[in-house]
């Protein structure tokens, strides 16, 4: 399976890479030094004149690692959209125009992914390399979502916590790629991802009457407001959905509408989105859907 | 001003003790008027958490309203999703607040004469701007932020925004990953401070700028 192909290549610069994705490593926690140690090959990130002209900036390899997990991602996303879209009778003709937008956004990821790495002088991860079930049965096709491309309510419980899970992703390399030019393209991305995770999220409440909110909404005994206690671990994680503390600041005690001195846990939790780790994505994925 | 350490805001749940004002240090002041009239961001991560105050102050503002006197034929779904987006954006606000504490700007005073609170069209169109105008102001200023700690506190309350974007979108009846918002290869655009505050101001008696951004 080429995501430990995409490990070794990492080893090969960083021999302390496989610590820093052990869960059990307190490095984990504070994942920023993540590039320090990492042989910088010196490549001019030129994707486009647009990067020359605003930052001249070179990317390094722990930057092109950080694109190559985007992209294992998109990938995956991709993968399950144009398999969906491409399996007659189950996306519904008044969905088409909705699904596919989504699919075309996480084929263009792909896409543009793909280019940044190269531009930078990185070896993007070949798809071909990577195999996935989308019934989460790591190869079988005979996971928990079995039903997934011929029940289109399943197939949407999958999208949504597959884009859920993405933008976790995202927003858990943001530290990453700080002060790097390739960070407001990741957020650009994080940012369409979520919009879909809400579009998700609407359709299943407003179409198919699935007691859902848009906004991840959690309570203090559980951070997964899906229904689907499958995927708690996708709402978990060292910052759990239902983190009420950010930035050492307790919101239940912010001010509302409702009262100068609390906040609910609900409104807490939706309105801001937590990070998973790199290793904590791919605990969540590999061996289900990322078949290994 | 590379300061990754500089600030210990692990100890900062004491009471009275904002996130920023901490840094107090840092020489330049937050709030000072220039001749202009406007109320300047600042400079530095410090600037950047007051433009971020001073848009989520905006858009808690109109949402505040729009739920005093909600639009005609207001559905209970708008309502319920209206409510939670003006309850979201007030966290927000509150958020930025005690984390500048004493480093904060000023309450801004709003502009929304130009927003007929009676007629939806009116409000989900200004809605929909606020939220897409505060994308990709998040968007385009996180590449700017030193301290990797408020990065993340960015990363988490943008995502928030575009999924209220999401929605207002579809309430009104358009894409949610519309042309005017997301890029032909798919990603979501993003602004500098100069543009988007260009686009605020037109909704803000008490103009800002960020004269240290682009």
């Amino acid at each position: 399976m080429n995501f430990y192909k995409i490990i070794e290549e990492i080893e090969k610069i960083d021999p302390e890479f496989q610590d820093r994705i052990n869960p059990r490593r307190a490095a984990i926690k504070n994942i920023t030094s993540f590039g320090s140690k990492v042989a910088v090959a010196a490549m001019p990130f030129a994707l486009g004149t647009l990067f020359k002209k605003a930052y001249g900036a070179t990317t390094s390899a722990g930057v092109i690692a950080v694109l190559n997990f985007a992209l294992t991602l998109e990938y995956l996303e991709s993968s399950f959209y144009d398999a969906g879209v491409g399996t007659s009778g189950l996306v519904p003709a008044g969905d088409a125009t909705y699904i596919g937008a989504i699919k075309t956004d996480e084929d263009n990821h792909v896409t543009f992914l793909q280019g940044a790495i190269t531009a930078s002088g990185g070896t993007p991860v070949a798809k071909s390399s990577l195999t996935f079930d989308f019934t989460g049965g790591n190869g079988k096709g005979n996971g928990p979502f079995a039903d997934v491309f011929s029940n289109y309510q399943t197939f949407l419980a999958v999208a949504e916590t597959f884009e859920d899970t993405g933008v976790r992703a995202y927003k858990g390399q943001a530290a990453n790629l700080a002060g790097n030019a390739v960070l407001t393209y990741a957020l650009d991305i994080h940012a369409v991802e979520a919009r879909h995770a809400a579009a998700i999220r609407y359709l299943r409440a407003n179409t198919y009457h699935v007691v859902i909110n848009p906004w991840i909404t959690s309570t203090v005994a559980n951070s997964n407001d899906t229904g689907i206690s499958l995927v708690d671990a996708n709402y978990a994680g060292a910052t759990p959905e239902n983190n009420t503390t950010v930035g050492g600041i307790n919101l239940l005690t912010l001010p509302s509408i409702e009262s100068s001195s609390s906040t609910s846990v609900s409104v807490a939790t939706a309105a801001f989105d937590e990070p998973l780790t790199q290793a904590e994505v791919l605990a969540l994925l590999e061996g289900s859907f990322i078949v290994n | 001003m590379a300061r990754r350490s500089f600030l210990r805001y692990a100890g900062a749940g004491v009471a009275g003790i904002g996130l920023i004002s901490a840094a107090s240090s840092c020489s330049k002041h937050n709030n000072v008027v220039p001749s202009s009239g406007a109320i300047d961001v600042g400079s530095g991560d410090p600037g950047i958490l007051n433009y971020a105050y001073a848009l989520e102050q905006l858009e808690a503002a109109f949402y505040t309203q729009v739920m005093a006197s909600p639009y005609s034929g207001i559905s209970i779904t708008e309502t319920a999703y209206l409510t939670d987006i003006r309850d979201h954006e007030v966290l927000h606000r509150e958020f930025f607040k005690a984390a500048l504490g004493s480093g904060a700007i000023q309450a801004l005073t709003p502009d929304f004469s130009k927003i007929d609170f009676s007629s939806r069209a009116s409000v989900l169109g200004a809605a929909k701007a606020f939220e897409d105008l505060g994308v990709t102001a998040y968007d385009g200023v996180g590449y700017l932020i030193v301290n990797t700690t408020y990065l993340g506190i960015a990363g988490s309350i943008v995502s928030v925004e575009a999924r209220h974007a999401s929605v207002i979108a579809n309430l009104l009846g358009v894409s949610f990953v519309g042309s005017d918002q997301v890029d032909s290869n798919s990603l979501n655009i993003s602004n500098k401070p100069s543009v988007v505050l260009a686009a605020a101001n037109t909704y803000l008696k008490t103009k800002i700028s960020a004269k240290s951004f682009s």
